[in-house]
């Protein structure tokens, strides 16, 4: 009995943080942020319920452009992380050899702790029009006047795959890590080739860690702020800067709130239909990576 | 494709792929580190010579990093928060751990979820949401009870707590994978020796994790030094660095100084990270 009672109060122990973290840092900020998207301001210090703040981003085109252009990007730049990654994933967890792969492991971790910040700032000083890229184009004749390599879509979505990249890499190589070589080696015996290895062995294999990789690197694109801000200058039109111009240039909470609650929407509704598409879940997913 | 002995000339041509691809990914990190040594107002080539101004010269026009005031300011508050972020979230990481490996209660992998979604929430929207609930209490308890509770408005109290929201996430993980190979016969055997429970949690169960602990913090020490999204929005007056950074590189004037704080963070957060990989490979227990 007494045993009963003291695992009980050890559960009890354990969940209160938990708990805590969840509601106060989690639940009620965005139930607080639902209600306060769905209030309009009519008078000073009159409000009315209601979705007038979803209607005015339905009727304003520049709201909804923003919005589908974020999201269209982010799933570009998904996609082209996931084929520039996957063979450095698949190099780093099958081909290197024991001591190159533990070294090239870390040189992909590295830029993972450097801020976004810093890497944006070494793209605008390589690409920008007094930047490296530009003079080394000049001195080497190529071209007889400096270019401007910012400030354009290409660029951010340059930027962006930069930034998200390792994320897709770390958990791809951690599945392809835990694959049987043998399973290779058996689908070439059995007479396929390479092709079809790839695509009935090792991508079924490794797709919790293509999942994974997906879903983190589309939420870090579709709510990142800096890559296109400072890549694609003043009119980069990402969908959190509509946010943030919202909430602190124009002070109009209400608003802000309403887009924010569409941006969290859309990326899950994305998410969501990711996982369904790949019969994944995301505890055999993110938890893993 | 991938079979080691055959096809060379495409197993050159790969390697040479993954070695172009290590070239992109060291690119923008040598540029932002090379212009701190550079002998020139601006972060530009021609290569002016080589120069240690931009750590320790102490006027202008060529601020040294060390005598820039705004600069350290910001490390010392990135610090700060930093710090409390990687206490508060190893600590509730660890006791998550407990509860999600040893813990049985209804409903658990719906709460286990729960645990994970902050870290698929934009980081932006963890900033908003969380600014709205706090200004709101704010202003609940000021007109209701006359009660001012400079707390909830903006500042490091409030940027501790949006990291602390997801980077728990992610100490609760790495504490719950290690925390899931640890043998429990080795608590039964110090229990059967006649342990209390308080001593095998601090001689047995707790070194286990330490490792695993050590390392979640490190890691939530990085991602708190560098966040921005959440940040940008539960910041007050004490800025972070990478706030009073932003400032200045959106602004056309930035000088090498911006570059000499890049390299010294690119290689204090290098150190850091390969620290965190070196303890977590402990070959004792596996």
């Amino acid at each position: 009995m007494l045993q009963k009672d003291f695992r009980r109060l050890a559960l009890i122990l354990l969940f209160a943080p938990f708990a805590l973290w969840i509601i106060l840092l989690i639940l009620l900020p965005h139930i607080g942020m639902i209600a306060l998207s769905l209030r309009e301001k009519v008078a000073p210090r009159v409000y009315e319920y209601g979705f007038a703040n979803y209607m005015d981003f339905l009727n304003e085109p520049i709201y909804w452009n923003t919005l589908l252009r974020t999201g269209s990007m982010s799933l570009l730049v998904t996609a082209l992380a996931l084929l520039i990654g996957f063979p450095v994933a698949y190099y780093i967890a099958k081909l290197a050899g024991n001591r190159t792969r533990g070294a090239l492991f870390l040189l992909c971790l590295i830029p993972l702790w450097v801020s976004d910040l810093i890497r944006a700032y070494g793209w605008i000083l390589l690409l920008r029009e007094t930047g490296v890229l530009s003079s080394f184009l000049q001195w080497a004749g190529i071209v007889d006047h400096p270019i401007e390599f910012l400030y354009n879509d290409v660029t951010v979505v340059i930027g962006l795959v930069y930034t998200v990249m390792l994320f897709m890499i770390v958990p791809l190589v951690s599945t392809l890590d835990g694959m049987d070589n043998s399973m290779i080696e058996a689908g070439y015996n059995l007479g396929g080739n390479g092709f079809t290895v790839l695509r009935r062995i090792i991508i079924p294999y490794a797709m919790p860690g293509i999942v994974s990789g997906c879903i983190v690197v589309f939420m870090l694109t579709a709510g990142s702020y800096l890559t296109p801000i400072l890549l694609g200058g003043k009119n980069s039109s990402w969908f959190t800067e509509q946010i943030y111009n919202q909430f602190i240039s124009r002070f109009n909470w209400e608003a802000g709130a309403a887009f924010g609650i569409l941006l969290l929407l859309f990326t899950s509704i994305v998410i969501w239909l990711g996982l369904k598409l790949s019969g994944q879940t995301l505890a055999n997913t993110v938890a893993k990576s | 494709m991938l079979a080691q002995d055959k096809a060379t000339p495409f197993l050159w041509g790969y390697r040479l792929y993954v070695a172009a691809f290590f070239v992109f990914l060291a690119a923008p990190l040598v540029a932002a580190s090379i212009f701190a040594f550079n002998d020139s107002v601006f972060p530009a080539l021609p290569w002016q010579g080589f120069t240690l101004d931009w750590f320790f010269n102490d006027s202008e026009p060529k601020l040294g990093m060390f005598h820039d005031r705004r600069l350290l300011r910001g490390i010392y508050y990135s610090f700060v928060i930093a710090a409390f972020v990687s206490t508060l979230s190893v600590t509730v990481g660890t006791t998550n751990a407990f509860l999600f490996v040893r813990g049985q209660f209804p409903a658990k992998n719906f709460f286990y979820i729960l645990m994970i979604v902050p870290l698929v929430i934009p980081g932006v929207i963890l900033g908003i949401s969380i600014l709205v609930l706090a200004s709101n209490t704010a202003n609940f308890l000021e007109n209701r009870f006359d009660m001012e509770l400079e707390l909830l408005r903006p500042g490091i109290f409030l940027v501790v707590m949006g990291q602390f929201s997801f980077i728990t996430t992610i100490t609760s993980l790495v504490i719950t994978a290690r925390l899931k190979k640890f043998d429990e016969s080795m608590e039964e055997a110090a229990l059967n020796l006649g342990a209390s429970r308080a001593r095998v949690l601090r001689t047995i169960t707790l070194p286990f994790l330490r490792p695993a602990m050590i390392a979640a913090g490190i890691v939530a020490f990085l991602v708190s030094f560098e966040n921005f999204n959440t940040t940008l929005f539960l910041v007050g007056s004490e800025a972070p660095l990478t706030i009073t950074m932003y400032d200045r590189v959106a602004k056309v004037g930035s000088t090498p100084v911006l570059n000499a704080v890049s390299f010294a963070l690119i290689i204090g957060s290098g150190l850091l990270a390969l620290v965190s990989i070196l303890v977590q490979r402990d070959k004792t227990v596996r």
